[in-house]
This record gives C-alpha cells, structure tokens and sequence, in this order.
C-alpha cells in the first residue's frame, strides 16, 4: 500500500520519485551540492558538521508543491492486463467512485474488449446476470460494485449464486487509507474488511494491498471459484493503487502468474466401485439429479448411466440434467425404491422424507423410503460447507457418501457399472425400462389432457401460455432461462421437449426474488453469440424489484423473449397468509392486503417501452396471445428484446 | 352467473335442504381464496387440485374442506359456512369442461 507523507507530497510512488528529487534540487541549489554531500557521507562524515545542501535546506523556505497531474500508466491499467489474463468476456457495473479508475482503464487502455463493460442499473442485476451467464457458458463474468454500498446492494444476489453454486467474480473498489478520503462521500464508501459482509456466502477473498499480490490473488481468486463446488469470489481493489502511477519497481517486476485450473474432484475408486455394485444389484434404482450436469457433458453422460441401468431419473431441475422426452424421465418412486443415487443434491431429506405441510399444527418427519433402502450421494457441497447460512439441509443418513463433484465422477461410475451388468442383468433392465417408458407416455398424455381445462379462460392459463410459447419456439435453437417450477405449474417441462444442456438453466439457488429478469439476461447475453432464441417466463413480483435490466438489455442489444407471468400478486406469499388466516379461523377474505399487486394493476407493456424495449400487451384473451408472440420473437431474432404482458392465473 | 335449476340444485345436507347459488359461489371461490391454489376455474394448478367438473358431491366437498388431506388448509364454519361452499360447489359445477385434446391443435401436435 502506498504512504502518504507530509515530507514528500509527491513521492508516494518509485516512478515519482524521480522527477521529485529534480524538482527539490532545483529548489535546494546547484546540483554540486548534492554531489558535495554525498561524496562526504561516502567518506563517512555523517558525525562531520552539516554539508552544505542540508545548510541550505535548513535556511531556506520549505519547497513549493510540485503538482503532478497526470500519468501514462496508472495502476489499474495494470489491473486491467490481469483481468484481461482471466478471459473474461463482460464486467457488468453501475458505477462508482471507487473503482473508477479500473473502469476508465477497461474502457480506454483495455479498448472495452474482453472484458466489455455492460452499464447496469443495480448491483443485484450485475450478480444476477452473472449468474445466468455461468449457467449457459459454464464460465464467469466479473461485476464491479463498491465496497460498501454497491456490495449491500448485490448481496443478495451473491447469496442465490452460491447457494445455486455458481461461480461469480466480484471486484470491489474501496479507499482502506483514511488519509487518502477526500470527502465524507468516500469515509462512507470505505470499509475496514469489505468482504465480511459475504464472506459467509462466498469462497474466497483478499483486499491485496501491492500490485504482486492483486495479480496472485486475482488468478488464486478464478482458480478456487472454478473449482467444484463453484461459488462466488471476492477481490478488493484499493483506490489507491488503482488511481496513483504504477511504480518503477512495479513496472520492472510485477508479473501476472499463470491460471491453472484444477480438475474436478472425481470419486475415490473404491467408493464408485461399490456404488457400481449397489445399483447394478439393485430391483428398483432410482437416480435423484440436483446439479449433477454442470456441463452437456454431464447431461450425456447422465443419460449414459439411466439408460445403462433402466433407472429412472427424478429431475428436481436446479439444472438441465436430464431430457424431459426421456422414457426413463421423471418416472420410478422413491417409496419403492432399494437404491437411490443422489446426484448434487444438497436437500436431500426432502426428497427422503414426508414433512408435516403447514396447514397443520406440529411438525412431524417421515422416512418415505421403504426398510432397507440403500443411499449413495455424489455431492461436491460436502467439500465446503459454511454455518451460518443453512442452505446446507438436515442431515441425510446415508450408505455410502462420495465427497466428489457429480459430473466427473459419472465417467468412472458408468464404467464401473458397465464391467459388472451381466447379460442376465441386461434383460432385466430392459424390462424395466419398457415399465418406465409406457409409464412417461402415459404421464404426457395425461399433461395434455390436463393441459385443456380452462384452455379459453381469462386470466389465461399457465398451461396456455406454455403451450403457446411452444409453438412458436419448437423448431427454433432455444433456451428457457426462467425456474417455472412451481410458478408456472410445470407446464413447460411437462409439455416442452428439453433436450440439449442450454434448453434450461434452473433457478434462483436461495429463492431470493429479484433473480429472474437479471439472470434471464444475463443468460440471454451468452446464448446472443449462438444465435439462440432465449425466454424468460418472467414472474411480476421479480421484475419489480429491479426492472432497469430491462433497459440494460436494450442499451446492449439482448435478444430476449420475456412472458410476463402477471398474477398480480405476490403469490406465494399469498398463499401462505390464506394459510395461516384459515389456521387461526378468521378473515381469509383478507389475505390479499400486502400481497396483491393490483389497485392500480401495473402496466408492464408500458414499463418495458419506458426502458426502450419493444412490448405489447397487456394480454387477457389467450386468442391473442398466439401472434403477440410471433411478433415479438421477430423481434428477439434481429437481435432485441422484446416484452409481452399476459395476465396469467395464479400458478 | 346463472343460477342452475332449482331441481338439480336441492341436495340433502343433514338437516338442510339448501338452494345452491352458483353466482354468489364464484364470488366467495374468489373473495376467500380458493382459486389461489386451484385456478380461477378450478382447473388446478401444481399448488391444488381440479375441482371443475367437481369429482365429489356438494356434501363431500363440506366433508374434505372441513378435514382435508394434504397440504390445503382446513376451513372451519367461522371461516366459510355450509352454504357457502355448496355455492362453491355449484360455481365448479357450471363451469365447462374441456374440450378433447384432438380439438386443439396446439396441444394435439404436442403429443
């Protein structure tokens, strides 16, 4: 960290230093001077009377101020070459203070190019369109906020990130040298430890205090971020070193280490062995997919092993793990099961265990699997698990617990189990897999026929709008980036063909509202490049919270369909007041006050055009619906956004 | 919402014999809540079941509103009395069925 000193107002930097001796000897005398009094310390005549350059400066006035007002290379141009290092493709900000100096150099010394630097409206909506980016390109962005009041903005959009384990790069500008804040604005903006505030859910911070250590921290940051379990990290970058010249040490010297990532941690041998074992004996495996495919890799090979075992596949969709066409999806029970797989699934009591739902006094907890069952879990999040924040869930018995990363372990697991499946075997599993086919056609037919009821009512149904959607989008490369469960009632997954790993991103992680037009976005940014038609199903309670993404996606051009899923309430919510309301016996007619959305209803049609995209609606007879679609994917395919405002049933 | 016919609206309730209002039935299926889970047309959603066309009868509908299964909250007679939800009922009963998938194109190519 530099000093500043009341001895010398300019030379806080090596590179200073310089060009300041000069001006103080211009000041002090002649240079002979100086030469006089050096050669007589070199004599050692430090305990001789003073020389004549101390005299003089001694009886002379103190030395004027030499302002220095610019410089060719400020550290955050330095900065800047170690992000470059670290590929990123977007750094997504709203503007501060006190990283204006890395902005300036990413716009002007880094040409604006990788990283690009996209202008938001909130902090929440830089994290979350990170997240949403990950998701679809499997790779990080940066965002940049300040240290204190830009990062009490973002968190909670850090805390769905790594609850949904995804990796987000935040660098965070602060001002730690009390003697360098110029005003109570940046007192305000500083902070001792910016990184306490999240650290309970991030992965790894550092607030470098020399430019060596930013450049070591910056590549350690990236590397423990990609490193499964992936989760956000932090970077502070002081002012300071951003805004005052890179020093000549620092030129001469400071270098920016090589990124290496580490592979995935892949199951001890030993332990996939025996689960090959287990499942391959078993009557009735059944797989449970948290985030098991982080990758398309680890869709396929996800497939690989249901189809290699006839096992059944119970997606809880945090990912697009499984193709929802699949015969082996979604079928078996976990009742009848004798092994289960579970596959990155954090929660794992829930899908284990019935719970008293809360319309009920009590709380009483089931085991709904049958004696006997066996339990293997493949989860990375036993790697890293924090306290404080309780996404971690009850703790699960199991039988054998792989501390692994899911995705890089199927490889090895397939094969185990391929070794050991006899023709016998084989057969068996064919057999079984017919039983889950026959019962997936079923579960489709049942979709549509359910799919009909209400289909011309107004408020449309969610069915409806699902349906609609479809039809425009089927033959289209397409991505939906919006959780629809439980919001939109499943419609799409149970009437959409997800196939390919970027049909589908998941949700929010820590169901921190807020997520979903921001992450949309942000998703949608990825998929820009690949020519994709990407939707959003966006809920009205979440696009209030931050609706300037709207405008942050027409600014940059981000093509994006989004159907508004307008219930005009905040559903959930809701539900839960009628909940209690009809537990305590009164007023069930009032659970609508401090839910509702309506009394004026909110035009989100209008909201959209305001932020300069493309928007119609709103829509209430679902004849409509239909066109209003096709004309705004037209839209979406030349490369904007584009809004529809449905007024939808509740769920 | 037209009342449905005074014949096919008298049903037994222990002790009462009671009209059924079918219009008056939507207004309470929407002031008390009911169509949060269940879909303004009780078409259900993934919160509640169908109700529309209704599987039990109007006193079977008192029975499990009293003690459902599940997850949907009980509603005692302080909250929604018995007439009340027999007009629920007769509101699911008016309702339309749906048409057969084979009649709507968009979901009939899904299949």
């Amino acid at each position: 960290m530099a000093k500043k000193t009341s001895k010398s107002p300019v030379g806080r930097r090596g590179f200073l230093k310089g060009a300041a001796a000069g001006a103080a000897a211009l000041v002090a005398g002649p240079a002979g001077l100086e030469a006089q009094e050096a050669q007589a310390q070199a004599k050692g005549a430090a305990t001789t009377l003073p020389g004549a350059r101390l005299a003089a400066a001694e009886s002379s006035p103190p030395p004027a101020r030499v302002d220095v007002y610019t410089t060719d290379r400020p550290g955050s141009d330095f900065m800047v070459d170690v992000i470059k290092s670290l590929g990123f493709e977007y750094v997504l900000a709203n503007p501060g203070s006190s990283f204006r100096g890395i902005h300036e150099s990413i716009v002007n010394y880094g040409h604006n190019k990788m990283p690009e630097l996209l202008t938001c409206c909130h902090e929440e909506s830089s994290v979350a369109m990170a997240h949403g980016y990950a998701k679809i390109e499997g790779k990080p962005l940066m965002i940049m906020a300040h240290g204190t009041v830009g990062l009490q903005h973002a968190s909670m959009a850090i805390y769905n990130a790594f609850a949904d384990r995804v990796p987000v790069y935040i660098l965070l500008g602060n001002i730690a040298d009390g003697t360098w804040r110029r005003s109570d604005v940046e007192w305000t903006h500083s902070v001792q430890d910016a990184a306490a505030m999240v650290r309970d859910y991030t992965k790894f911070d550092d607030a470098p205090v020399s430019m060596q250590q930013f450049a070591e921290s910056a590549v350690k940051a990236y590397r423990v971020m990609m490193t499964p379990p992936m989760e956000p990290v932090v970077l502070v970058a002081d002012a300071v070193l951003q805004e005052e010249p890179l020093s000549e040490a620092d030129r001469r010297s400071a270098r920016i280490p090589k990124l290496t990532l580490t592979s995935p941690p892949a199951g001890d041998a030993g332990a996939v062995a025996e689960a090959a074992k287990m499942l391959v004996a078993a009557e009735d495996p059944v797989i449970i997919a948290g985030r098991a495919a982080r990758t398309p890799e680890g869709l396929k090979l996800l497939v690989e092993l249901a189809e290699l075992l006839q096992a059944p596949v119970q997606d809880r969709r945090f990912r697009m793990n499984f193709p929802t066409n699949h015969p082996l999806f979604g079928g078996g029970s976990i009742a009848q099961a004798d092994v289960i797989l579970a596959l990155e699934v954090p929660d794992i009591w829930f899908s284990t265990h019935s719970m008293t739902p809360v319309n009920k006094m009590g709380m009483e907890s089931r085991a709904i699997t049958k004696p006997g069952a066996k339990l293997i879990t493949i989860y990375s999040g036993e790697l890293e698990q924090k306290s404080n924040y309780q996404d971690l869930g009850r703790y699960q018995e199991t039988d054998l617990a792989i501390a692994a990363d899911a995705e890089a372990t199927l490889p090895y697991l397939i094969e185990a189990c391929r070794k050991l499946i006899t023709a016998d075997q084989r057969r068996r599993f064919s057999e079984r897999g017919a039983k889950y086919a026959a019962a997936a056609k079923k579960a489709k037919e049942r979709a549509l026929e359910e799919a009909a009821y209400a289909w011309d009512a107004s408020p449309i149904t969610t069915a409806r709008v699902s349906a609609e959607i479809w039809n425009q989008i089927r033959n289209e490369d397409w991505s939906l980036l919006s959780d629809v469960n439980p919001f939109f009632s499943n419609w799409p997954t149970r009437l959409w063909d997800f196939t390919k790993h970027h049909n589908y991103i998941g949700g929010h992680g820590a169901y921190g509202v807020g997520y979903g037009a921001p992450a949309a976005t942000g998703a949608a940014l990825a998929n820009r490049k690949y020519g994709r038609i990407s939707v959003n199903i966006q809920c009205d309670g979440d696009l209030n919270y931050a609706p300037g993404v709207l405008w942050t996606s027409a600014h940059h051009h981000i093509p994006l369909l989004s159907v508004m899923h307008n219930n005009r309430a905040y559903h959930q919510e809701l539900m839960y007041i009628e909940d209690m309301a009809a537990r305590a016996q009164r007023g069930v007619d009032t659970a609508k006050i401090g839910t509702g959305l309506w009394d004026p209803n909110i035009d989100y049609a209008l909201l959209a055009k305001a932020y300069g995209v493309y928007s119609l609606g709103p829509i209430e007879n679902p004849n409509d619906l239909g066109p209003a679609i096709k004309k705004a994917i037209e839209v979406v395919k030349k490369g904007e956004p584009a809004l529809i405002d449905v007024v939808t049933q509740p769920r | 919402m037209a009342k449905i016919s005074l014949a096919g609206a008298l049903l037994a309730i222990p002790g009462l014999l009671c009209a059924q209002d079918a219009a008056n039935g939507k207004k309470i299926f929407l002031r008390d809540g009911c169509y949060e889970c269940h879909g303004y047309n009780g078409q259900g959603t993934v919160q509640g079941a169908r109700l529309a066309p209704p599987v039990l009868n109007a006193q079977g509908m008192i029975r499990y509103v009293r003690k459902p299964a599940g997850a949907m909250p009980a509603y005692t007679d302080k909250v929604l009395s018995d007439q009340e939800v027999n007009d629920i009922y007769a509101y699911l009963k008016s309702l339309p069925g749906p048409k057969p998938v084979k009649d709507i194109p968009l979901l009939d190519q899904i299949k």
